[in-house]
């Protein structure tokens, strides 16, 4: 199933790491701001926040914009004057986007997936493709990173359309050097597959609770069924036990970094400040991840 | 009033105890409401309400195409013509689609010249009814790895608790929802009663909270709200209480940041079971949350 020539890390060019849950706030954006922001002081970074549904690593870093567009796709649009209300848009499409009366065609953008088959279809050339705002794409960078954040519309439901835009960008703007954090979408379903297919490492961050560990693994079943590397992180540590070491074991992954958990940093956290600055435990925390990304590299950063 | 009460528990941001807040009100509900685990990426419920299977059905939701490599004459029209490049090149005349990329929207097998390619219905996971502990039915299910289309199974979910629900002449579905504002969530919402908003006071919480909200208002659905963790930042509580007032959003109930929570998730139970302290806490929000939906 996996896309060829990606199984081993390369060299000479960046290295892009997803951050990935399966469970909703187990730390994932905390990792991947405080990561890229402790990592920016020995290498070029650039971050990625692809949870466009809830992003929030923005919220952390508070750096200048640097420019904003708007994420667009493509819906059908009508000309009554060339329809022969023929009912083959509505025969081809697959999603129910589109509804042919004696008089009418309507189209229901939000179901619509941009698929074109009722434009090059209809043999009138009645239906046209017009763009149709469903987010936005920000650039944010100071001396030390780059940030790219992408946010979907309330209201809009696909937020694939505005993951890729945001992964097209980063394919096309490849560091020569360095690495790329993706702070990735929750869950299991399309978005973490879309980001999870584009990136060399997924780094998991897991909360040691049933709950948590129970997400995770569904996370470790899509990553491997993508054929891609991964390895764990664990936050909100409280001691190792019989369930974690079941996790570990089932999974066959590698726990490479424990955040313990503590009340000083779940205030920090809230307050929307970097954890490790006030906490010096963090800082070793990162520095056994930031070990293990350039081992994994095999090559220094 | 409506004849059966659907009561989506959402939050937004992800990990503010959506599902420790769902599983706390479905053991004061007990047998007077029916459970649904509609959090299909991500189902925890079935973890704390030991759940026994009665029902399993596999979920058919949209398409996925397929290449018959006999048929095939090689011509990459298929391809071509893919706008989610679901389709790639193998060999000089061999094609194969991507299940992860493909959104089933037919175009490609209605191209295709030598009609080697069919759509397939798409196997998109399967549907549980169990048994439950507090002697009633839960509805959940498990999402197939990458999954595409969990907004059809919520709405599948939630068709099938409003109908046992209404066979067993039962007035409330709970709902645990999905994280987030995209597909899944908005089909939680299409039909809802009402929404009870589980919300941290951080910077993060706030900045979702108030895009969920903005989503709820779209559908005009009225919302309440508990607020997790009050203590961690009270400052933030407070900037939240006055937001939440705004909208007309009540604070049905305030919940500290406490072990507690863990400890009964490690036991496998809601706190409400764990610990007793937290059993009149519910009690209260519960009855504040029907009381609200009978004024309705």
């Amino acid at each position: 199933m996996q896309k060829s020539s990606e199984k081993s890390f390369p060299k000479q060019k960046e290295f892009r790491v997803a951050i990935a849950s399966g469970k909703g706030g187990t730390g994932k954006t905390t990792l991947a701001v405080n990561l890229s922001r402790w990592i920016a002081q020995k290498c070029k970074v650039r971050l990625a926040d692809l949870d466009v549904e809830e992003p929030n690593s923005g919220l952390f870093l508070a750096l200048p914009l640097v420019q904003r567009r708007p994420v667009k796709r493509a819906i059908p649009a009508w000309d009554q004057e060339l329809c022969l209300f023929c009912g083959n848009c509505q025969k081809v499409c697959n999603f129910n986007a589109i509804i042919q009366t004696k008089s009418l065609v309507m189209t229901f953008p939000q179901l619509c997936h941009s698929c074109k088959a009722c434009w090059e279809l209809c043999p009138a050339k009645a239906l046209h493709p017009q763009e149709y705002r469903v987010g936005e794409i920000s650039f944010f960078q100071d001396e030390n990173m780059e940030f790219i954040e992408g946010r979907l519309d309330v209201g809009q439901e696909q937020a694939v359309p505005v993951i890729a835009e945001v992964l097209d960008y980063l394919d096309e703007n490849i560091l020569l050097s360095g690495l790329t954090i993706i702070d990735s979408p929750p869950g299991t379903a399309c978005p973490a597959v879309e980001t999870f297919s584009r990136a060399d490492l997924v780094l998991l961050v897991v909360e040691p609770t049933p709950f948590g560990l129970y997400d995770a693994s569904l996370a470790v079943a899509v990553a491997k069924a993508l054929g891609k590397p991964l390895a764990v992180v664990v936050n909100k540590w409280v001691a190792d036990d019989q369930l974690l070491a079941d996790f570990v074991q089932q999974n066959q992954v590698e726990i490479i970094a424990k955040i313990g958990e503590s009340k000083k940093i779940a205030e920090d956290y809230s307050k929307g400040n970097l954890i490790y600055e006030d906490n010096p435990e963090v800082q070793e925390n990162l520095r056994s991840i930031y070990d293990y990304l350039v081992a994994g590299m095999g090559a220094k950063l | 009033m409506k004849d059966i009460q659907e009561i989506v528990v959402i939050s937004g941001k992800g990990g503010t105890g959506k599902t420790s807040v769902s599983a706390a009100l479905a053991v004061i509900g007990g047998s007077e409401l029916i459970l649904a685990d509609c959090d299909v990426d991500a189902p925890d419920l079935h973890l704390v309400v030991s759940p026994v299977e009665r029902e399993r059905e596999v979920f058919y939701a949209g398409e996925l195409a397929q290449i018959d490599a006999k048929k095939c004459i090689g011509c990459g029209k298929c391809q071509t013509a893919c706008s989610f490049l679901a389709i790639d090149k193998l060999g000089e005349r061999e094609y194969t689609i991507d299940p992860f990329r493909c959104e089933g929207c037919g175009y490609c097998a209605r191209i295709c010249p030598s009609e080697a390619i069919t759509n397939l219905p798409r196997l998109t996971g399967e549907v549980l009814i169990s048994q439950i502990k507090t002697k009633t039915t839960m509805v959940h299910a498990h999402l197939d790895v990458g999954g595409e289309n969990s907004g059809k199974l919520v709405a599948e979910l939630k068709n099938r608790a409003k109908k046992i629900a209404k066979e067993s002449n039962k007035k409330i579905v709970l709902v645990d929802g999905s994280p987030g504002i995209g597909c899944p969530v908005v089909s939680s919402l299409s039909g809802a009663s009402l929404v009870l908003l589980v919300v941290e006071p951080t910077v993060s919480g706030f900045h979702d909270l108030k895009r969920v909200l903005e989503l709820v208002n779209k559908f005009s659905i009225q919302s309440v709200a508990i607020i997790n963790k009050y203590d961690l930042n009270e400052n933030i509580t407070n900037q939240i209480k006055e937001y939440l007032g705004q909208f007309q959003v009540e604070v049905v109930g305030y919940l500290p940041y406490d072990k507690a929570f863990y400890d009964a998730v490690m036991q496998g139970k809601s706190v409400v079971e764990s610990h007793e302290g937290y059993r009149d806490k519910f009690a209260k929000i519960y009855k504040k949350i029907k009381e609200i939906q009978e004024k309705k």
